[in-house]
């Protein structure tokens, strides 16, 4: 386990202005799923992310909504994007933060999960971003802990803010999310961002299409309202937003199909697969992308890819999140 | 020393009693059976209170002890005190221990261990294979000789077709049954939760019903082939059940059993109140709806023959992590009796003859050991019952060295009241109105 400090209360802070933004309204301190949240609850975040991406078009990209407060950015599986992403929002917000790397082989030198945590509690946090190899690994820590939990991705459940951050980007681009038609192709069963995502758009009255091999469909998904098809051609048809999921090369030595060739053929999306869809589609990838296994360079690069602008909405979606769980309460009271 | 259990409601199946019946104990044996019996003015005579029903004792055959090796999760007298306070006379206890039970030297230290300290009987199962690595016969001959009662690889299925056929045809000499845990490996692989809805949305990976049911056919065709009984540990799909009961129809020498928690919950309790409580993670896992459905009609109709527990100890620590590291397994001793009550018999699927059947009569006829009727010179090994009085589930409570059960905070109606083994009363259930009738609790025999 290694750490870093770093103190984010900077004076150029101080005149900032909080934006005008809506108080805590979240019901729980955490935030596990999508599937513990609202209709209304999922608008108000991407509402308050609308604040958010405001700020980050500043100048001085901060503000004090979170300072004084200590979130921890827990990550027992390494992942880059998604915590640097939630730093970034953090600091944006003037929280300090701190950052742990810890092995999930910490089992291995006989430390449980929870006495990890219970030793990080000790000091005080108010937020833990948490992402952990084990699904349901937050829900636990939740249950066990007084700081509130944000599930930065637990196993093959949950990838919560992935999902927001996805609504967010479909929404500015198409105004809404009832009513659209989105395709999601790749591995499904694996998927934590598949799950989030299903649970958002169904919510959201989007038409969900899900699109994989057999063997990468998790049982009884029909039962959440959505379209299963192994036919690419067949979910993206008509469709307002197309989402990759990576396939993790290691799946093809599990004998979930053949070849990352064969892959490419049958479920690679295209140029000629994606001009079944609307003529303004956009094309999502909750990356790092397998270019020439899942989607191909030209379509990655391509004029409908929205793959940069969901990174640059990550930070939004996780500053309002981080800002619902934390910082409201605090302007609340001061109300 | 006599005594006479007076004015009890017996239900003994096997004697084709089912109403008020007197029991006259001598010592360790029954004496005599029958309505109002008249007896000497030395007898001790004990009104049984209003409402008790009188049993022969309940026999669990599906148990983890943990000793040898485990005993910070259980011991022989930690089980079966817990045995005797859920109302069990009888436990037959499976050979997964360190070292397992693969040889006569274990089995009489197992037996010299429970002679000592426990509260109710044991009857250990031997291992199939040596090791239990699935890879050659144990010394079964000598298993039996030791006191084994049948023989399994418990906790995982024996792995080959060819071995559970050489299994089958060995045991049979003997006429003891092999107990199998049926799993396809591969088919399980990674798996913690019934594949499924569920399990699915919660990304958990799922093991497929056809895991077991592959395994269940596998050993109903050996079991044809040979001749010789299986006996189906734990069966929790109904694919497993529909192949049953094909093969009880064409006569082959196949039982099977079912534990509480299987025909009591759903997959579906995986998603909360307490999403990814660990105490929920068994194998095999809880099922769907479907499934829990066709093991209430399978109980009801004789296609199950037993009810047995797979109490199976963890320490909470070990359960105190994230879901897919924690062992498989929970505790189950104390809360059979009461969830067969209030779940099968006060819901109207079983009669208490026939859930006696399932405690029982058929768990004593499986294994070929004493018990399963109250006839005069048997053991006096009997349960009581309160089917009217509410019992409070409480782990803390628990006699058993571990908590993991998912039932802790139930209310369920029906209880125990007093468990007697040999004569002597073991267990009185101080909840149940008037139970200290039937004796202050004596510890180890
Ligand atoms: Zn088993």
């Amino acid at each position: 386990m290694n750490a870093e400090t770093t103190n984010n209360v900077a004076a150029s802070a101080e005149a900032a202005d909080v934006p005008s933004i809506p108080v805590n309204r979240l019901r729980t301190k955490d935030l596990l799923g999508i599937a513990e949240l609202s209709a209304a609850e999922i608008s108000l975040v991407l509402d308050t992310a609308v604040a958010m991406k405001e700020v980050s078009s500043r100048p001085i990209k901060k503000v004090p909504a979170l300072r004084g407060k200590t979130v921890v950015n827990l990550f027992f599986e390494p992942s880059t994007r998604t915590r640097t992403s939630f730093e970034i929002a953090e600091k944006r917000l003037s929280a300090d933060t701190l950052n742990i790397a810890a092995s999930t082989s910490s089992v291995v030198k006989g430390e449980t999960l929870a006495d990890t945590v219970h030793n990080i509690e000790a000091m005080s946090p108010d937020l833990l971003v948490v992402r952990h190899s084990s699904s349901g690994a937050c829900h636990f820590l939740a249950r066990i802990c007084r700081s509130g939990v944000i599930n930065a991705g637990d196993g093959m459940h949950e990838h919560p803010t992935q999902a927001l951050l996805d609504a967010f980007t479909i929404r500015e681009r198409k105004g809404r999310l009832a009513g659209l038609k989105v395709a999601i192709c790749g591995d499904l069963l694996h998927s934590r961002v598949l799950r989030s995502n299903v649970l958002l758009l169904v919510k959201m009255g989007a038409e969900v299409w899900l699109c994989g091999p057999p063997t990468l469909v998790p049982t009884g998904f029909g039962r959440t309202g959505v379209h299963i098809t192994s036919s690419v051609d067949e979910a993206v048809e008509g469709a307002d937003a197309i989402m990759m999921l990576r396939i993790q090369l290691e799946r093809m030595l599990g004998g979930y199909f053949p070849s990352l060739r064969e892959y490419f053929n049958v479920f690679g999306m295209t140029r000629e697969r994606m001009s079944r869809a609307k003529p303004d589609v956009l094309i999502m990838h909750p990356g790092p992308m397998n270019r020439g296994v899942e989607i191909a360079s030209d379509v990655a690069d391509g004029p409908y890819s929205v793959i940069l602008d969901q990174v640059a909405n990550g930070v939004a979606v996780r500053m309002a999140i981080l800002y619902l769980l934390a910082g409201g309460a605090e302007h609340e009271a001061a109300a | 020393m006599k005594r006479l259990l007076r004015g009890g409601h017996l239900v003994d199946p096997v004697q084709g009693i089912d109403g008020v019946t007197d029991v006259l104990l001598d010592g360790e044996r029954v004496a005599a059976v029958g309505r109002d019996l008249q007896v000497d003015a030395d007898v001790e005579v004990v009104n049984v209170p209003v409402g008790c029903v009188v049993c022969p004792g309940f026999i669990d055959m599906h148990v983890h002890l943990r000793e040898p090796g485990q005993e910070h999760k259980e011991t022989i007298a930690t089980g079966t005190a817990a045995a005797a306070a859920g109302g069990f006379t009888a436990v037959a206890c499976m050979p997964n221990t360190s070292p397992v039970n693969d040889s006569a030297s274990v089995t009489r230290a197992i037996l010299e261990k429970a002679a000592v300290e426990a509260t109710v009987r044991v009857y250990p199962i031997g291992c199939v294979t040596k090791g239990m690595k699935g890879e050659s016969l144990s010394e079964i001959a000598d298993l039996r000789a030791a006191g084994c009662v049948a023989i399994s690889d418990d906790g995982r299925p024996v792995m080959t077709a060819l071995l559970m056929r050489r299994a089958l045809e060995y045991a049979g000499m003997f006429g003891i049954p092999v107990i199998d845990h049926c799993e396809e490996p591969s088919l399980k692989g990674e798996g913690v939760a019934h594949e499924g809805y569920t399990a699915s949305m919660l990304g958990l990976r799922g093991i497929p019903s056809a895991a077991e049911s592959i395994m269940v056919e596998r050993n109903i065709a050996l079991a044809e082939m040979t001749g010789s009984p299986v006996h189906i540990a734990h069966l929790s799909t109904r694919q497993s059940l529909r192949a049953v009961r094909a093969a009880k129809a064409r006569g082959v020498r196949v039982t099977c059993e079912v534990a509480p928690h299987h025909f009591t919950l759903t997959d579906e309790r995986l998603a909360g109140p307490v999403s990814y409580d660990t105490n929920l993670k068994m194998n095999p896992p809880l099922r769907e709806r479907q499934d829990v459905d066709a093991i209430l009609l399978g109980l009801r109709a004789g296609t199950i023959d037993a009810i047995a527990t797979d109490h199976a100890p963890h320490q909470e620590d070990e359960k105190h992590v994230e879901f897919d590291r924690a062992p498989f397994g929970i505790i189950g001793l104390e809360t059979a009796v009461p969830l067969s009550l209030d779940r099968l018999v006060h819901a109207g699927v079983l009669t208490m003859r026939r859930l006696v059947q399932l405690l029982s009569v058929n768990p004593a006829r499986i294994l070929g050991v004493p018990g399963g009727n109250l006839r005069p010179n048997r053991p006096a090994d009997i349960t009581i019952l309160a089917p009217e009085v509410t019992t409070s589930v409480d782990v803390r409570q628990s006699r058993s060295k571990s908590r993991n059960s998912p039932f802790h905070g139930w209310t369920l109606k029906g209880a125990v009241a007093a468990t007697i083994v040999g004569g002597r009363t073991v267990y009185v259930n101080q909840v149940v109105p008037n139970a200290t009738v039937f004796g202050a609790a004596a510890g180890p025999a």
